[in-house]
């Protein structure tokens, strides 16, 4: 190894490590914060990145017994699994369509598609809000499955649109050559090979419907209706004395499992964002 | 002959599924049908409430003309949420940028532990917005700020006082950081400013695997090192890539309100108002549903300038 070489791997360290902790310090306190007792968080002598009293559970066991929060996590789940599978419905056959079947304009009305992605729902929450309770779905979980795939659908869309264009169009001409309809060979044939980027929509989806937060602060007003990212500020972040541990440990429980997921699948998303027109 | 004949029809069914033209109108028109219900049609009905004097309580108010446009351009409020958008969006971009691409940089080769940093680089992008912002909220508390407590411990809560500008700031007595309102804005820049960098990083990365090797090795070739390669090789190529980065991140930006919302509401006394913070204000807290539609739409001409860049960089990729 010659010393330039080492220097640039010093240099790696440094500069890696000091984003990392920057970039992933909020986590750790959070991490510290849900372990430590009250008395301890709310103690201006004592060093903050240790614990005083040993660590505790108290603020997990106060987040399942005494708030929403178990519910929220429900709340959530279920919205999350309804926009999926409505997502995956609605953007499977029309990504498919646009890579293949249609064309030239196919390009030019993936792009259209994925424009809709950028007009963001706090530009058409005030309108959407007046639309659902007119629907009467004021306070219903069911509103926010309506209004999710809004978002969801365009990007998936436009994602599988590029990983529909990375199979060879040879797989599908031999099962046509043999006899198999254009919906037979799309069923057994294309679906099949596309798992990998439907597992990539499903997982995004999820996390996009998690995410949210200005359509499910403004259509649900009740506690036991919220999802966790609505649910957690607007009921836990109250009065003078917050129970921090609590919330740090509301934080946390999707969080880490999200960030797994998102290291996973990456490199494909990363594709759906520069991909298709921007190859 | 009837079972044939049924037959018949039962097979001229299916045949309309090998047109391709009609099949392909037939899978792309439930999605397309769905976004115009649901983004097209509320979007047309932000334009028509901004130009009616609406309330909560009704979708349908009396045509007022472009006096919400007019009243809200003339209330010092919402100027000032429209200067902190842009000041916002602008700085937090900036910092992004040029962040994301010292980051990448580094973070291109394989070395041991990669895996694992860039996992604790991609936290703030992977966990939900609302729920990093209140991680933040903490961090900026009051009274028991764990950033009070490393500035005073470390000895630099004196220079750093200095650098911030804000009065009742001493090396032991550390600022209100959200209830200043320079200390707050900087605060919401910074959390924006977190929260994108791991996006713009992998973008960049993506970016930098796209480059075909034969350059690099061409480039090497040529004498081309270190900071010579970086700005004349690396850089000009992954352009486009930044660009893409930067418009994403404009957008998410600006036209996000969760960050604002929780750290600050807006405050104090309407200082941290943004374009969205303002909106939900005066269309959903205070039932002006036509203010807060006209208010909103102040975004568009932001999306627009995004959206015609992408095409117009689209339309190149295309031809190139």
């Amino acid at each position: 190894m010659s010393a330039r070489e080492i220097r640039r791997g010093v240099a790696t360290y440094l500069i890696v490590g000091f984003f990392a902790v920057l970039l992933a310090f909020p986590f750790y306190w959070m991490g510290m914060t849900a372990f430590k007792t009250f008395a301890d968080l709310l103690s201006l002598q004592n060093i903050p990145f240790k614990f005083n009293p040993s660590p505790t559970l108290e603020n997990f066991r106060f987040l399942w017994q005494d708030t929403h929060y178990p519910r929220w996590l429900l709340n959530t789940a279920l919205i999350g699994i309804v926009v999926v599978v409505i997502t995956l419905v609605l953007s499977v056959p029309a990504g498919y369509a646009l890579a293949r079947l249609s064309g030239r304009w196919g390009g030019t009305m993936g792009i259209i598609v994925f424009l809709t992605y950028l007009v963001p729902p706090t530009l058409l929450f005030l309108p959407l809000s007046r639309v659902i309770s007119d629907l009467g779905l004021q306070d219903k979980i069911y509103s926010l499955m309506l209004v999710y795939p809004s978002f969801t659908v365009p990007f998936s869309t436009w994602l599988l649109m590029g990983f529909f264009k990375t199979i060879p169009r040879e797989l599908e001409d031999a099962a046509l050559v043999d006899g198999a309809t254009r919906l037979r060979t799309l069923v057994s044939v294309i679906f099949p090979v596309s798992i990998p980027g439907i597992l990539t929509v499903v997982i995004f989806t999820f996390s996009l419907c998690v995410n949210e937060f200005i359509y499910a602060i403004t259509f649900i007003s009740s506690s036991s209706h919220r999802t966790i990212s609505a649910g957690v500020p607007t009921d836990l972040i109250r009065g003078d004395l917050v129970n921090w541990g609590g919330i740090a440990a509301a934080v946390l429980i999707p969080a880490i499992p999200l960030a797994l997921l998102y290291n996973l699948f990456l490199d494909r998303f990363i594709a759906g964002f520069t991909g298709g027109a921007f190859r | 002959m009837a079972a044939i004949a049924e037959r018949g029809t039962f097979r001229r069914g299916f045949d309309i599924f090998e047109n391709r033209r009609f099949l392909a109108a037939a899978l792309i028109a439930p999605a397309v049908v769905f976004i115009l219900l649901l983004v097209g049609t509320p979007l047309v009905l932000a334009v028509y409430l901004s130009f009616t004097d609406a309330t909560a309580g009704s979708l349908h108010g009396s045509y007022v003309g472009l006096q919400n446009f007019s009243e809200e351009w003339h209330n010092p409020i919402f100027r000032h949420a429209l200067r902190n958008t842009a000041l916002m969006t602008i700085l937090s971009q900036l910092i992004v940028v040029v962040c994301a691409a010292i980051l990448a940089n580094y973070l291109s080769r394989p070395f041991r532990g990669r895996w694992f940093l860039r996992f604790l680089i991609l936290l703030p992008w992977a966990a939900p917005i609302a729920l990093a912002s209140i991680s933040w909220l903490w961090i900026f508390d009051t009274t028991y700020s764990v950033l009070d407590w490393m500035l005073i411990h470390s000895h630099t809560l004196g220079p750093a006082c200095w650098l911030m500008h804000v009065d009742n700031c001493t090396k032991t007595s550390p600022p209100i950081f959200l209830g200043n309102a320079n200390t707050a804005l900087g605060s919401i820049i910074a959390v924006h400013a977190w929260r994108v960098l791991p996006f713009a990083t992998v973008i960049f990365l993506a970016g930098q695997a796209s480059i075909p090797t034969e350059v690099e090795d061409a480039a090497k070739i040529d004498g081309a090192t270190g900071l010579r390669k970086l700005f004349y090789v690396t850089l000009p190529l992954q352009l486009p890539i930044a660009l893409v980065a930067l418009l994403f991140g404009i957008v998410f930006t600006a036209t996000d309100m969760a960050v604002v919302y929780i750290l600050t509401a807006g405050g104090p006394f309407n200082s941290t108002q943004v374009i969205t913070t303002w909106a939900f204000q005066t269309g959903i807290e205070g039932g002006s549903l036509g203010s807060g539609a006209a208010v909103s739409l102040f975004l568009l001409p932001v999306l627009a300038m995004v959206a015609i860049t992408m095409l117009v960089f689209a339309r190149r990729a295309e031809v190139a």
